[in-house]
């Protein structure tokens, strides 16, 4: 399954900006907390857009990156 | 035009001011709606109402002669945009983006002076806002002229490609940006710099390195 970002429900205040931001509706508010909808893949951006990381005012959602050598990836 | 009372409060443009007088200023104000991706303000037009962010979230930024952007902040609800030039009579300093569906209040420059006149809470409180954009924008000049930002984010990327354990630690860009001692903006436009070199590669959650010697060489770090 592709990663998807990773949520800290504790930081999360339900602004919704996230949802909002993200263009494949992986992320929905459900009882003022960010859900992800593990049936919809975080692709369409092409890659990691980290849009929802960045709008996100409380620091709730994170898009980690593993860094990697060329030679070292499969 | 009815506005809500609890958004004027929630910004810094109109906290502590009574409800009388946010009556009378709600008066004044406009509603703006803007799709996603809408450009809301395009940078050198006349500058002619202030802007705060009721609900979404807008991108203010600058673009240069061969199309690179700069991202000077995100304005999220509270928060006002196109305020210098609107005081200082001149035209927009940077475009503005609609990142989401957005509702903004706007005031034209000549209700926003009166306004000033009346009440000097606001006053106080554009003082206090133009202020902290001064804060900012300092902050961004010392990034972008003394602090070898890129140089830094190629040693973390270096570092932590050298993490040997099990459970890789994987990087956030905020994460980069506090040991980089920057904006998270600034992180974004150092990894492009280092994929439009060819040093590194932008992929699905994962950062490759594509150039290790010339990454090593940024970083200032012996190969």
């Amino acid at each position: 399954m592709a990663k998807m970002p990773v949520i800290d429900r504790n930081k999360c205040d339900g602004c919704g900006l996230c949802v909002e931001v993200c263009q494949c509706k992986v992320l929905a508010l459900v009882g003022n907390v960010i859900e992800i909808n593990e049936k919809k893949e975080c692709h369409l951006c092409t890659r990691w857009c980290t849009m929802c990381e960045m709008v996100c005012p409380t620091g709730a959602i994170q898009c980690p990156f593993e860094v990697v050598i060329e030679e070292e990836s499969p | 035009m009815s506005v809500n009372v609890e958004s004027l409060q929630s910004s810094t443009y109109f906290s502590g001011l009574s409800s009388e007088e946010l009556d009378s200023i709600g008066k004044l104000l406009f509603e703006k709606a803007a799709a996603r991706g809408e450009i809301i303000l395009f940078e050198d037009e006349p500058a002619q109402a202030v802007y705060l962010v009721v609900a979404g979230v807008v991108k203010i930024f600058k673009t240069s002669t061969d199309g690179k952007e700069q991202i000077l902040y995100l304005a999220r609800p509270g928060d006002s945009f196109n305020d210098v030039p609107v005081f200082d009579g001149g035209l927009s300093l940077a475009s503005a983006e609609a990142l989401t569906q957005v509702v903004l209040y706007g005031i034209k420059k000549n209700d926003l002076e009166a306004s000033l006149s009346e009440y000097p809470g606001l006053a106080k409180n554009v003082i206090r806002v133009l202020s902290q954009r001064i804060g900012q924008v300092i902050s961004l000049v010392e990034d972008l002229s003394f602090r070898r930002v890129t140089g830094r984010v190629a040693k973390i990327l270096l570092e932590n490609s050298e993490d040997t354990h099990a459970h890789k630690h994987r990087l956030t860009q905020q994460e980069m940006a506090a040991m980089a001692g920057t904006a998270r903006e600034m992180i974004g436009r150092s990894l492009k710099l280092l994929e439009e070199e060819g040093k590194v590669r932008l992929e699905r959650n994962r950062i490759v390195i594509t150039d290790k010697e010339a990454l090593q060489e940024v970083a200032g770090v012996g190969q």
